[in-house]
This record gives structure tokens, sequence and C-alpha cells, in this order.
């Protein structure tokens, strides 16, 4: 492999902590940007924080970086404690979401930069320099593009320059900011391969910021699901999709239905009427009595013919590919849900359909309950149809 | 092909309607007409006459303005002020604008419109505080003039100074609009990829407003050449020794000699060849250099 100067030791992989974030808390001005975050990441993960716009993402990666400093808590690099640690000496390779590429330098001088600009000592020589970066513009795939300027590159090719400078610094981390967000759909999905692909072969400890919940979850070891300044969850993309651990989690990751109900004695209420579910078969079941939330994905139902279960009137129906989608209203139009069934399903406007829940979870309502203090302010009322695929 | 020709009849049609921007012919042949007037009338004309009165008399007495040992003096004052205000102020001007775009502080604001300020006080009025703060009856003009034997007001000291305000805005205002639309990104990049405070201005910071640069650069000369109001009030005009080519013109032009006369414009007819001469650099090297400038103002 010709990269191997590139390479990061993979002995110690999954082992040793590559970096330690402990109550890290960050204020601008009043507004508090994170609250309390800790989190650790191994030797060699690839680390996908996601969350909505303002949940703090990009604060955290600016701050593993060095590009801001933490208002409290600590940031350690293995045992070292480098929170206050300028950005330079903490030997972060960060990709910026608008690439940051230096428009007067040519590709190849992009990419030599960072070696360019070492002290004397440690600086390699000039023909050294650009044996590297040519072996990096290889490694991205744009060979022969050593001369061009970065305005005569498309925004794909851009982006992977910019990864390419930042590996050449041989970073101990590598930092991505929403590293394909300015780019089209098709070349996304192709970028998100190839990084996977430039990840498993340098085996860089990975860091990524992204609000698109499909690309975390496809390229990520590890997904750390945020919201309003605080670390929702942590997990692998099963983890985070098969067994959320609040309403938040649940509602972001994937698409889901919510109802309002009431738990007596163990049964579950809506509105006035059993609906045939037991709290105790919550896939998390906790909670015994008192108002509760009801969480479960729209292919997660089944359709019955009698029995106590949840019934509705067909209020939109739509078939995408194999499946069809109902939005279903119940109880006379005070909620709204959305369950997918088979594409053979007649599901005619303004028929009634049963259905009852086969997985699902019970989230206790918030003020009703103090196990539950991350603030659902975000989640949307209604269960808003979200069109990202659903990975299963 | 049935596509093909689909496309060329589109293309065909596009090339006929109008563009919803544009005006119709008689509006812009209007516009265009009253452009090249006023420029003829306001700007080419003047031009020209100065060059006419100049060459009034023949070659001979124009020349003989060279020999005039205060026209001399006029011109090296003249460009030493220059050298002197143009790269104070190239480095003022970057330091103010680099810290205004590129950083949030208390104050900001208030700086943004002082430098500002020359473009809006009366250089007339901009000579007499310097006169009132640094004249020799001054506290501060006398202990320069005590102390170091250095008189500011009327001798070329104050002159320098005079021009340094007067031009001040020319490089920062250039660059400040840029700066601040170019944002703290590439900085960024250039500090996490390892580079030292210095090394990020010299290799980045500064390359991506080099042209934006060389304009305020070329304005400032311009004007610190041609500067008369300020320093007319603070050089005292004391011929041949504060006296800058601007205020030689004057002096010249009050003087009720034919020979002087021709002089006076003879000497205008130098400065407006040193402007035209600026012009001309900006355009050969926006020419030379068609390529870098597209690509430092389509940047990301």
């Amino acid at each position: 492999m010709p990269i191997s100067w590139l390479r990061r030791e993979a002995g110690t992989r999954g082992i040793e902590m590559e970096l330690t974030i402990k109550h890290v808390r960050k204020d601008f001005d009043r507004f508090a940007a994170l609250q309390d975050v800790s989190l650790d990441i191994r030797s060699g993960e690839l680390i996908a924080l996601l969350g909505p716009s303002g949940s703090g993402k990009t604060t955290l990666l600016r701050l593993i970086a060095g590009l801001d400093f933490p208002t409290d808590g600590a940031i350690l690099f293995g045992d070292e404690d480098a929170s206050f640690k300028s950005v330079q000496e903490r030997n972060v390779g960060f990709v910026f979401q608008h690439y940051a590429l230096f428009r007067h330098m040519t590709v190849a001088e992009n990419v030599g930069f960072g070696l360019k600009v070492r002290p004397g000592a440690t600086r390699p020589a000039k023909a050294e320099i650009k044996r590297r970066a040519s072996e990096l513009l290889d490694l991205v795939q744009l060979s022969g593009l050593e001369s061009r300027y970065p305005n005569q590159l498309s925004g794909g090719q851009r982006q992977r320059v910019a990864l390419a400078r930042a590996l050449a610094i041989e970073p101990r981390v590598l930092l991505l900011d929403e590293p394909f967000g300015a780019l089209d759909a098709q070349v996304r999905r192709e970028l998100r391969r190839w990084l996977r692909e430039i990840h498993d072969r340098t085996g860089h400890t990975t860091v990524f910021v992204t609000h698109d919940q499909e690309e975390a979850l496809e390229l990520a070891d590890r997904v750390v699901v945020m919201s309003q300044g605080r670390i929702e969850q942590v997990g692998t993309a099963d983890e985070v999709y098969d067994t959320p651990n609040s309403p938040f989690v649940f509602g972001f990751i994937g698409e889901s239905s919510s109802l309002p109900v009431r738990v007596e004695n163990g049964e579950i209420w809506l509105d006035d009427r059993a609906i045939g579910l037991t709290a105790s078969g919550a896939a998390n079941g906790k909670i015994s009595s008192g108002l509760a939330a009801l969480y479960f994905r729209p292919h997660d139902v089944e359709v019955i013919e009698g029995g106590a279960g949840l019934a509705g009137t067909v209020a939109a129906s739509r078939r995408i590919a194999g499946t069809r989608r109902v939005e279903l209203e119940i109880g006379g139009g005070r909620h709204r849900v959305e369950i997918e069934l088979p594409a053979s399903h007649p599901a005619v406007q303004g028929s009634r359909i049963a259905f009852r829940p086969s997985r699902w979870k019970l989230f206790p309502e918030q003020g009703a309950s103090t196990q539950q203090p991350a603030p659902v302010a975000a989640q949307p009322a209604a269960p808003a149809p979200r069109l990202q695929a659903v990975p299963s | 092909m049935v596509e093909t020709t689909m496309a060329n009849d589109n293309i065909a049609a596009r090339k006929a309607a109008p563009s919803p921007v544009t005006e119709t012919r008689p509006v812009r042949v209007l516009l265009i007409t009253l452009t090249i007037v006023a420029l003829l009338l306001f700007l080419l004309a003047p031009l020209l006459a100065v060059f006419a009165q100049a060459f009034s008399m023949g070659i001979g007495p124009m020349l003989a303005t060279f020999q005039d040992p205060d026209a001399i003096a006029a011109i090296k004052l003249t460009l030493l002020v220059a050298a002197i205000a143009v790269p104070c102020n190239l480095v003022f001007g970057v330091a103010a604008a680099w810290c205004i775009a590129k950083f949030r502080f208390p104050g900001r604001a208030m700086l943004i419109s002082l430098i500002d300020l020359p473009f809006s006080v009366s250089p007339v009025v901009a000579g007499l505080v310097y006169v009132l703060l640094l004249g020799p009856f001054t506290p501060i003009g006398a202990w320069f003039l005590q102390d170091f034997g250095v008189r500011i007001i009327f001798a070329v000291p104050g002159v320098v100074l005079a021009t340094i305000f007067v031009t001040f805005p020319f490089i920062a205002r250039e660059l400040i609009p840029l700066m601040q639309d170019q944002g703290t990104g590439d900085e960024e990049a250039a500090l996490s990829l390892g580079a030292s405070g210095w090394q990020t201005f010299f290799y980045v910071t500064l390359p991506n407003v080099k042209w934006a640069l060389l304009y305020g650069v070329l304005l400032c000369n311009a004007r610190a050449m041609g500067e008369f109001g300020a320093v007319a009030v603070i050089s005292g005009k004391l011929r041949g020794e504060t006296v800058t080519m601007p205020l030689q013109i004057e002096l010249y032009y009050q003087e009720f000699r034919a020979l002087a006369q021709v002089s006076a414009f003879t000497m205008a007819a130098v400065l407006a060849c040193l402007a035209l001469v600026t012009l001309l650099i900006k355009t050969w090297l926006e020419w030379r250099y068609a390529d870098q400038l597209a690509a430092t103002r389509s940047g990301h």
C-alpha cells in the first residue's frame, strides 16, 4: 500500500480512548450551546454527531478541534488534557462544510499546505511534500488534477481535496463538519461510501457532523444523537433505531407515530377506550400508571378484524413502491397517525381500519415523571411523516 | 435528431425574446449616449484642456518649468510624501480591515465610523486641526521642536501627516467588504493545518485580498499625490520646502506671467499623467491576471 506513512497504528484500535469529552459546557453569551456533554471515542472509530440544527453538534466538533474553547469541562486526547490547547497543537484534520480551500493555490499546493507550514526541523523537503500530495490525491481519486485551481473543480472534487489536505498532516483525529452538506444527493451517496473506504484504509479516528440520519446510520460505527445542546443517545445504528431511549430519538431517527395515552392498572387507554395493549408489553415497559406517549413505527403494526385496538378513518393513502402509507384519523380527528400496510390493501378514503402496534414504546408524559430529564419540546406534536428511507 | 432540432428552436426563440431585465432600444441608446456625453464633457474635455494649455506656447516654455528649482522640489516632495503615506496606510488599512472583518469586539461599529471620518471631514478642517494640535506654540509641537528639533507644522512631517489622514480610508474601505464576505473559514482551515498566525496571514489572508489591496493602494496613491486642502493649510506654502505639486500649480497659476501659466498647466499635466499611468497599470494588471482575479472572486 503506497500510503503506509498515512496509516494509523491499528494495534491499539478499539482499546485505547482516543478522545474523551468530560462534562463539557459551552455558553455563547448567555445561550448554552452545550450542556454537560460527556462522550468517549475509541481509537479508530467512525462516529457521527447527528441532530437537528441548533442541537450543538457543530459546536461540539469545533470544541474538539480547538476552534472554540469549552466554558466548563475537559476534552482529553488520550490521557492528555487538551481543553485549552490551540488548534495547531492538537493536530486534528478538519474538513469544513464549504471546503475552505485556498482559492489562490493549486490543488497540490492546497494538499501540501499543512506540510509546508511546519517549522524547519520537521518540514519535509519540497520534493517529499510534492510526492505526498500526489499520493493523497491518488487516494482521493483526483490524480492528474494537481495543478488545477479550486474554482475549476466540482463540489465533490473540492471536498475530496479538502479531505486529502486534512489527511496530509497525519492528524490524530479527523473531524468533518457536514462534509457532504453542500453537495447534491447523488454525489453525496457516492462520497459517503468512499469516505467509509478511506476510513477503513487509513484507520483514522473520525468524527463527523451531519443532520442527515441516513448518512449517519449508514456510515458511522456509532451514532451520537444530539438535541438542544445535550446528547440524547449514543449507540450503533441498530441500537438508536431499535431501542431509542427517548421520545426525541424515537421521533428523530426513522419514521414514527405517537399518541397521547393514559396508563391505568397496567392497561393503556386512548381517550376513553382501552386499546388492547398492556404497559408491560412495551419494549421499554416501566410505567404502571399516569399519562404517557405511545410511540411506534408505521411498519410495526398489524391490522385486526375485531377486539380492542386502535381504529380510525383513512384520511389519506398513497402507495410507495411495495407498501401503502395510510394516514389515519383516530378519535374523530383528534389524533393522526401514519401506518404502513401491504400495497394490496385497498385503504379506501373514509373507510375504517383497526390495527394494533406490534412493537411500541411508552414514554412518560413530560412533567408527569422525572425519569425523563431530556426536553422533548423539539418533538413535533403531530407525527410528521418523514421522507427518509427507513433502514431495516 | 428531433431533440436537437427542438433544442435549436428553443435557443433561437430565446435569442429573439428580449431578456426580462433589459430595456427597449431607444432607452438603451439614450442612456448610453448620456453616459458618453457626460464622460466627454466632464472628464475628457478638461483633461485635454490642461494638455492644450501646457503646450500653448510650444515645447520650450514647457520644458523650462522643469528647470525651476521650485517645480523640481515640488515633484520630489510629492513623490516623497506618497512614498511615506501609502506604505503607512497600507499597514494601517490592512490592520484595521483585518480586525473589523475577522473579529467581534466592543467598539467595532465605532471604529468603522472612525475610518470614514477623513471622508466626511473637510480636508481644510483636518489640516487646521493638525495645526491647532501640533503647531509650534502647542505643548506637543513645542516638545518636538525643543527636544528633537523637529518642526511638524509648516514642514514636511506635517504634510506627510495630513496626507496620511486624508488617504486613510482608501485601503481599509476597499478591504473590509471583501474580507467580511470571505469570512474566517480559510483562516480556520490554515490554523487547523498547523499554520501559525503569521503564516496564516501571509499565505492565506493576504493572497485572498491582494487584488482589493492593489486597488486600494492605487487609489490611495492617486489621492496622496493630488491632495490639496489639508496640505495647503498645514504646509504654510513655503516655496521649495513644503510645497507639493498641487500647491505649486496653484502658486504658478496665481502669478500673472504667461510663462507661469504654462508652468501651472505643465505641472497639472504631469499630475494628470501620473493618474493616467496609475489607471493604465490597473487595467494592465486586470488584463494580465484575469484568470487569477476570477478565481479570487468566485471563492466558494
